[in-house]
């Protein structure tokens, strides 16, 4: 078969896949930019271009909060995310020797439990009536229950650490995993010692892995709004609640685009920066 | 690094595994106390909670729904993720990179915009919102779980299999018939266990997409905000969680022998580091 | 040599050509392949040998030309209509099948009786040595069995040609020498056709009725193994085929029993006519080559050849049955190298030590081909 033929054919075997996103994903994400620039009064969409949609989402201070908090929990939720993960992906990569299958497999099932009942359930842990609290008052560590750690940003991290564990943890387990064992070696035959060896060889090699976990929590995590709602209190809500709003009850589904737009070209931009300061960490990137 | 901090590391993993476990442990827990207040301590054993979901027609019906939606969704999304996933382990064609990625985009979009901008799109086509409209949300986020699965059973497909089986004066379609079906597919039942469960669970675009017929996450969030309702809701939970555990567990079985049958070392990694 | 003389062409390429795109694979290749023959295509890593081979096949058409097999056009023909069958690299054995399964897969369409079936299989692995491994599991396989089964696998639909596509390059040396035998016996025994592709030019030497050297997309040379050694058309192809030493020379003038060539360190001497290649023109002669084994050391004052030079071993590298020197020849930093047999009573020669070193003009060969 030529090279034109194979694309031919690839082309023709990727089509209906293609068709579908195109239609189902990038035709209604196209749609959605449009009516970010259009106004609704009711039920009627007035279609004149305008950008009073984006004045109100950047201007005013609630929906500024909003966007503001987003970014600081999403980038919060992600490093603690992530830095908790990394070291259990370093675990099962270097220390486990038979049983890696099985960590990994032990490490997806709480995924599998349902979104909204984990949610749910850490709202019974962190409560004032709560397992925890219970727990720490019942083993004497306190008098009284703790306060500071339901319906606040602290919760809303807390869920969403524990949510998106195993999508930090497998592309670090992965990019550690890869590492070619002769090259720490290799390392330690030059003179590195084990602290050394892990700045200058792992951690670079294991770059395209945490920039992966990187964004695959970041992204996510600024469009969740079950948490926020169930944990987060007033002040744990974020920007998907007020779009969610915007979509539902307040019948202005152009400001919700907006919004919507807003934060992905803000989460977009950061996340683009966090690739490319990756790429110059790690060197190469996959 | 050294023995001392490996010691540390295992004893910082364990702690992690708590965390992780924390939650998913409580739910049987609170599923078979026998008090109708979510929280300890546990006050005694019963199976009410699971005695009165069984009588419960709203919530049967929200079970049947999801399971129309669920294998709806894990069907089509195998189906099309088997399309994408054979052309990119096999074939070369302009513009692969951003067509693969954006099929794969869904993996990284806050479901909450793919619920929005499906709203958007149904509305200004006038369309009513109903069990089909999750349907086509669901096959969106699925579909990248599918192409990943499947890339990698399509990609541990050695080329000179299907060469061989047409050198020996088998048909194409024939080729398929006898050589390249049964081998992938360990890898199309794990992707349609794995979509199924995903789509099991939904919820953004679910609540965003359905209209009159709910289906289970839908229902227990609405049953959430009743009290009274919680524990029979930690039991609802309980059966999907062993429910999706047991999928799990045979889609990774499935996963494995794929790798095994195509001669691959099956313990690298689960079906979720495909993914990743 | 060649036992296949005077019967039917098996292979008839008539120039040619694949192009990859832009990159040229094959320009326009010329050759056949006589019934019975052991034919081996020899060349460096990406000459074009596996593109060669899967037109051939029908994996690949052809950019240009002709591909005839049996007297018939393939043009059009795929590969599973061809009367072709072939011996991936990697084997390609199903590893979702058994044994049997594997053998018996192409049989299936014959719509033959279970017993039939059973049969050919048997009697495809009691050729090539498996009898009674019909039950065992693809993956349960060593890599000498792989390759048995790949090739019982094609014998079993009694193909006019066998295509072996680097076969044995994944065994250990000790069953790569054993394996080139067997096939090589079963070849002759069953008299199909075979083509097998190789870089190894010591296999494609023990295996083959006839030789095409290919580089860069073109045949080099085509030749039974003993001409292709004693007489390669071009330095290229000597430098690939064993070892050579090449001597700088030009022709200074004719006599009647031959050429006289003037050689840099060894003199003027008069090459025999009969040694000399047809087509050459006298005039392009810029050097001369002389195998190893045709340098010979003598060590006695026994009278040796009618020519011999004086020099000194710079070097030598002991291969146990053999001893390659490094010698300088006189007047010269150059170095030629001289194989010598080692026999009981003959010790080493160091280096530093000086050697007599006989030759004859019959051993120095001219080059047909420029490069
Ligand atoms: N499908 C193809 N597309 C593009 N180039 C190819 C293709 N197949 C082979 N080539 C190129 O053709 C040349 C010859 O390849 P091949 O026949 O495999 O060499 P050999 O078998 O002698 O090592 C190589 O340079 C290779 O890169
Ligand atoms: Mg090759």
């Amino acid at each position: 078969m030529s090279t034109r033929a194979e694309a031919a054919q690839g082309l023709r075997l990727v089509s209906p896949t293609f068709l579908y996103v195109l239609v189902m994903l990038a035709a209604p994400l196209a749609m959605v930019a449009a009516f970010s620039f259009w106004t609704q009064d009711y039920l009627i969409i007035d279609r004149t271009p305008t950008l009073d949609n984006y004045r109100a989402a950047l201007g005013e201070p609630i929906y500024r909060t909003l966007l503001l908090r987003s970014v600081a929990i999403s980038l919060t939720v992600t490093v603690v995310t992530v830095l908790l993960a990394f070291p259990v992906a370093y675990f099962v990569a270097f220390r486990v020797k038979r049983q890696q299958a099985l960590w990994l497999f032990l490490i997806t099932v709480p995924f599998w439990t349902s979104y909204l009942l984990r949610v749910f359930l850490w709202k019974v842990i962190l409560g004032y009536n709560g397992v925890l609290n219970a727990t720490l008052m019942g083993m004497g560590f306190t008098d009284a229950p703790l306060t500071f750690l339901l319906y606040n940003a602290n919760a809303v991290v807390i869920t969403l650490a524990h949510a998106w564990a195993p999508f930090a943890i497998l592309p670090i387990f992965v990019a550690l995993a890869r590492i070619d064992r002769s090259l720490l070696e290799a390392a330690e035959d030059l003179g590195d010692g084990p602290f050394r060896r892990f700045t200058r060889i792992t951690l670079p090699l294991a770059m395209p892995g945490v920039v992966a976990a990187t964004l695959i929590v970041l992204i996510p995590t600024m469009g969740d709004y079950i948490t926020p709602r169930l944990v987060g209190g007033t002040e744990g809500l974020m920007i998907a609640n007020m779009i969610q709003i915007q979509f539902g009850q307040a019948n202005n589904a152009p400001l919700g685009a907006a919004l919507a737009v807003t934060a992905m070209v803000v989460i977009g931009t950061i996340s683009a920066g966090i690739f490319l300061i990756g790429k110059r960490l790690g060197g190469r990137l996959t | 690094m050294t023995r001392l901090s490996s010691n540390w590391l295992a004893v910082y993993a364990i702690i992690y595994m708590i965390f992780l476990y924390a939650p998913v442990v409580l739910l049987p827990l609170f599923a078979f106390n026998d008090a109708t207040i979510i929280a300890l301590p546990l006050s005694g054993f019963t199976t009410a909670w699971f005695e009165q979901l069984w009588g419960n027609q709203t919530l049967r019906t929200a079970a049947i729904n999801s399971l129309i939606v669920a294998i709806s969704s894990a069907v089509i999304a195998t189906l099309l993720g088997a399309f994408a996933a054979r052309a990119a382990a096999r074939y070369s064609f302009p513009g692969k990179t951003g067509i693969i990625g954006l099929i794969m985009l869904p993996l990284v979009l806050p479901e909450i915009i793919v619920a929005v901008a499906l709203l958007v799109a149904l509305s200004q086509l006038g369309l009513s919102l109903a069990l089909w409209t999750v349907v086509v949300g669901h096959v969106l986020i699925c579909t990248p779980f599918a192409v990943a699965i499947l890339s990698s059973a399509f990609r541990g497909l050695d080329r000179e299999l299907e060469e061989a089986s047409f050198d020996l004066g088998e048909s194409r379609w024939g080729t398929f018939r006898r050589v390249t079906f049964p081998l992938v597919l360990p890898g199309v039942i794990s992707s349609l266990l794995i979509c199924f469960t995903i789509s099991l669970d939904e919820f953004i675009i679910a609540f965003f997409l359905t209209g009159t017929d709910v289906t289970l996450p839908v229902y227990i969030w609405s049953q959430l905000r009743f009290p009274a309702r919680l524990p029979s809701v930690m039991a609802l939970g309980t059966i999907l969680l062993v429910l999706s555990i047991l999928f799990l567990v045979l889609g990774e079985w499935m996963r494995r022998r794929a790798a095994r049958r195509q001669g691959q070392d099956a313990a690298a990694g689960g079906a979720m580091t495909g993914v990743a | 040599m060649n036992e296949t003389n005077g019967s039917a062409p098996m292979i008839e390429l008539e120039k040619t050509v694949k192009r990859f795109g832009t990159f040229t694979a094959l320009h326009g290749i010329d050759a056949t392949v006589q019934e019975g023959e052991f034919f081996s295509l020899l060349g460096p890593s990406g000459c074009g040998k596996t593109t060669l081979l899967r037109l051939i096949a029908g994996f690949e058409n052809p950019t240009s030309g002709s591909i005839r097999i049996a007297g018939h056009d393939m043009r059009g023909i795929p590969a599973n209509k061809r009367p072709t069958n072939m011996v991936f690299q990697s084997y390609a054995i199903f590893p979702h099948l058994n044994v049997a399964q594997n053998v018996g897969y192409g049989l299936k369409r014959r719509h033959l009786s279970r017993r039939e079936m059973a049969r050919e299989v048997g009697e495809a692995l009691e050729m090539v040595d498996m009898a009674g491994y019909e039950r065992r599991a693809a993956h349960e396989l060593s890599g000498g069995q792989r390759q048995r089964v790949a090739l019982a696998r094609a014998l079993v639909m009694r193909p006019k040609v066998v295509l072996l596509d680097e076969p044995l390059s994944a065994l250990d040396k000790k069953l790569r020498e054993q394996m080139q035998r067997e096939l090589r016996d079963l070849q002759r025994s069953i008299g199909i056709t075979f083509v097998l592709v190789t870089h190894d030019q010591e296999e494609a030497l023990i295996m083959s009725d006839r030789i095409a050297v290919m580089f860069e997309g073109r045949i080099a040379q085509m030749a039974t193994p003993e001409e292709l050694y004693r007489r390669p058309a071009s330095r290229r192809v000597a430098s690939f085929i064993g070892v050579m030493n090449f001597l700088p020379a030009r022709a200074t003038g004719e006599t009647q029993t031959g050429l006289v060539v003037q050689i840099e360190s060894l003199g003027e001497v008069v090459l025999p006519s009969h040694t000399i290649p047809a087509g050459l023109r006298v005039d392009d002669i810029r050097e001369v080559g002389i195998r190893p084994e045709m340098l010979t050391v003598i060590f006695d004052d026994a009278p040796g050849p009618r020519h011999s030079f004086e020099g000194q071993v710079s070097g030598n590298s002991y291969y146990g049955d053999m001893t390659y020197y490094d010698v300088v020849l006189p007047g010269s930093e150059r170095t030629v190298t001289i194989s010598m047999r080692n026999t009981a009573n003959r010790a080493v020669v160091r280096p530093g030590n000086p050697v007599r070193v006989g030759w004859s003009a019959e051993s120095i060969l001219l080059f047909r081909q420029e490069d």
